[in-house]
């Protein structure tokens, strides 16, 4: 089913200031910064798992954002920004675990690579996480 | 805080870098080097990594040149992609357009060296790769790179 294309990239927007903050929190407390990372992959797994259209931040642009903008510009499949939201689920869980298992510096770079790609989403609508998915597929031995 | 400001500035300063380096490369043909090019190019026989043969692709080569799109399920510009490519292509006489699905077809996406999708193909006639690009696409860019096969001494067709 095609999505509005601005709701993915109002969400990873948001998701861009979420792990900004979980960045520079972890400069603070890395407890604090572990349960922020956390929260961000519960978000990512709605998404990647339930579907975007039970996606937190795509709840508030549905609700809040897109009535003020009026009818869908242009759509797109919604596969692609699904899978990146599983990515992500991926990269913030292990940067969850590792601020909980006393790691933080797996935290902090995992929270990183997440950082970078939604940044890219947002700023330059390009999807990262959608380009692994041919990369881990080259990798997967031939059956 | 200031250490967490650093990492955030870093990682910003980073990602920045590589969005607008990709944003440059995004969509551009790049010509693909022919092997023993450089005396009467048009007989020369491409490498057996650089051509695609109507076995390859399932359908025969266009007459003059096949623009190949390779996607996947999980690409945000393919659609798009696919739409321009079919358009240029149908409108012009003896241009064949062939969407391949890469992670079905991974004998040719290695063979090819595809690492992104979409990736688009320019072929002349033999099935010899004269170019590629990939990212999004541009029309402009498309019709330039499809000109060079259909008139490979400069002239405009």
């Amino acid at each position: 089913m095609p999505v509005d294309s601005r709701g993915p990239r109002f969400g990873a927007v948001i998701t861009t200031v979420v792990l900004a903050v979980v960045l520079v929190t972890s400069g603070v407390s890395h407890p604090l910064a572990g349960w922020l990372l956390f929260a961000q992959t519960l978000v990512f797994a709605v998404g990647a798992l339930a579907g975007l259209r039970y996606a937190p931040y795509g709840l508030i642009f549905r609700n809040l954002v897109r009535p003020r903008l009026g009818p869908p510009t242009a759509t797109e499949p919604e596969a692609p920004p699904r899978f990146s939201q599983g990515v992500g689920m991926v990269f913030a869980g292990v940067g969850t675990i590792g601020f909980a298992a006393g790691l933080p510096v797996l935290g902090i770079v995992f929270a990183a690579f997440a950082l970078a790609a939604a940044f890219l989403n947002a700023a330059f609508d390009y999807c990262l996480g959608c380009q692994l998915y041919l990369l881990i597929q080259r990798i997967r031995p031939a059956h | 805080m200031v250490g967490g400001l650093i990492a955030l500035a870093v990682v910003l300063a980073v990602a920045s870098a590589t969005g607008f380096a990709m944003r440059r490369r995004q969509g551009r043909f790049a010509a693909v080097p022919v092997p023993g090019a450089g005396t009467g190019t048009a007989a020369a026989p491409a490498a057996p990594g650089s051509a695609l043969s109507a076995d390859d692709l399932g359908v025969p080569l266009g007459a003059q040149a096949t623009l190949v799109q390779f996607s996947t399920g999980f690409c945000a510009y393919c659609g798009p992609a696919r739409k321009l490519l079919a358009e240029v292509a149908g409108q012009r006489d003896g241009v064949t357009f062939v969407e391949i699905d890469a992670a079905e077809r991974m004998e040719l996406t290695r063979r090819l060296r595809i690492l992104s999708t979409p990736t688009v193909l320019v072929l002349d006639p033999l099935g010899g790769v004269t170019s590629r690009s990939s990212g999004p696409q541009r029309k402009a860019d498309i019709v330039a790179a499809l000109g060079r096969v259909l008139a490979p001494d400069g002239m405009p067709s």
